[in-house]
């Protein structure tokens, strides 16, 4: 018998980097901003989502949607409302979305082509650790956080707030009558993502929707 | 926890590399993993040995080499390993930094075989 060592030095998910940097080069092509959004089930992702489909398509802004859930289409139907194109990936199980679903719901989705939008919404699996190991190619993650789920939320999933690019809090029309601390929340969250952009947003109200709107049409313009 | 696709993917990896030693049979496979990979150890370990079953990999050792956060600070021009994953500040300055230099590895290192070419 003779051993030996095989050095490797492979990514374990080495594929999904691969075709998530095919699709970033997609996007990139296309002059599609594209955005992952990341919390834990219950946040508003949906909500949030809906208000800024809303908002950038009365603005004649061209907008899609990719929901991702492990059952139902009852997102894609809410963010239809909007007018905006949505298109729901049933993960059947799984706790994330990855490049490959991406690619496969990109193909074939009728009347949306990348190069038609200028920003794609990716809404994630609500879950706060598995999806910040799989990349889908986005430009921007961002990672959202309602007042009702406690400031230590940074603290406790320190994985994913610090892979974002900016972060949204939620529910802020709700935040006095829950307590909710935002200097300390704002404190955490700089504490694993020093410098992060954070807005402070209400769905209801429309409170600080500008502000994020504004950082879009920005990162949009920086793009390319 | 997607931890049992993970160790999947490492299964069927470490398999495509042994299409080179036709004999050969795995001993051990090691891992580098980042504490901000998302992953557990114990979890991969759990099951690694239902992954392996019925392949070249059925009772290899798996070995996960953790890795610390390493920041680079632009005040101090340092690079730091971070104790733990609370606070991303220079250990020797205190200024915050977003520069990681490690952490979200999750990478097979190498892998130990017996090449069953069985020489004297």
């Amino acid at each position: 018998m003779t051993t030996r060592i095989v050095e490797l030095r492979r990514g374990i998910l080495k594929k999904n980097d691969e075709l998530a940097a095919e699709l970033r080069a997609r996007y990139a092509a296309a002059g599609v901003l594209v955005l992952n959004l990341v919390s834990s089930p219950g946040t508003g992702k949906t909500a949030f989502l809906e208000r800024t489909l809303k908002v950038l398509r009365e603005r004649g802004v061209r907008v899609a949607a990719l929901v991702g859930d492990l059952e139902t289409d009852n997102d894609a139907r809410r963010l239809a409302g909007s007018g905006a194109p949505v298109r729901q990936i049933n993960t059947h199980g799984i706790c994330h979305l990855d490049a490959e679903m991406i690619s496969r719901h990109l193909d074939g989705w009728e009347g949306v082509t990348l190069a038609g939008l200028d920003y794609l919404f990716i809404e994630n699996v609500g879950n706060l650790v598995c999806p910040s190991s799989y990349d889908l190619g986005e430009k921007i993650r961002v990672v959202l956080l309602s007042v009702t789920e406690g400031e230590d939320k940074p603290l406790k999933y320190p994985t994913l707030f610090n892979s974002a690019d900016a972060a949204v809090i939620t529910k802020m029309d709700i935040a006095e009558a829950c307590g909710f601390d935002r200097a300390l929340a704002l404190k955490n969250i700089n504490e694993i993502r020093p410098g992060i952009r954070i807005f402070e947003t209400s769905a209801k109200t429309g409170a600080g929707m500008e502000e994020w709107l504004g950082y879009l049409a920005e990162a949009r313009g920086g793009m390319y | 926890m997607h931890e049992l696709s993970i160790v999947s993917s490492i299964v069927e990896t470490v398999t495509e590399t042994l299409a080179a030693y036709p004999a050969a049979r795995v001993l051990e496979v090691r891992l580098r993993v980042g504490v901000l990979a998302s992953v557990i150890p114990e979890s991969l370990e759990f099951c690694w040995g239902i992954a392996s079953e019925g392949t070249p990999l059925e009772g290899s050792r798996l070995v996960v080499n953790l890795l610390p956060v390493v920041v680079h600070c632009a005040a101090c021009g340092q690079e730091s390993e971070l104790e733990g994953v609370q606070s991303f500040r220079c250990p020797r300055c205190g200024e915050p930094s977003s520069d990681m230099r490690q952490g979200r590895e999750l990478e097979i290192d190498s892998i130990e075989i017996d090449d069953g070419e069985g020489k004297p």
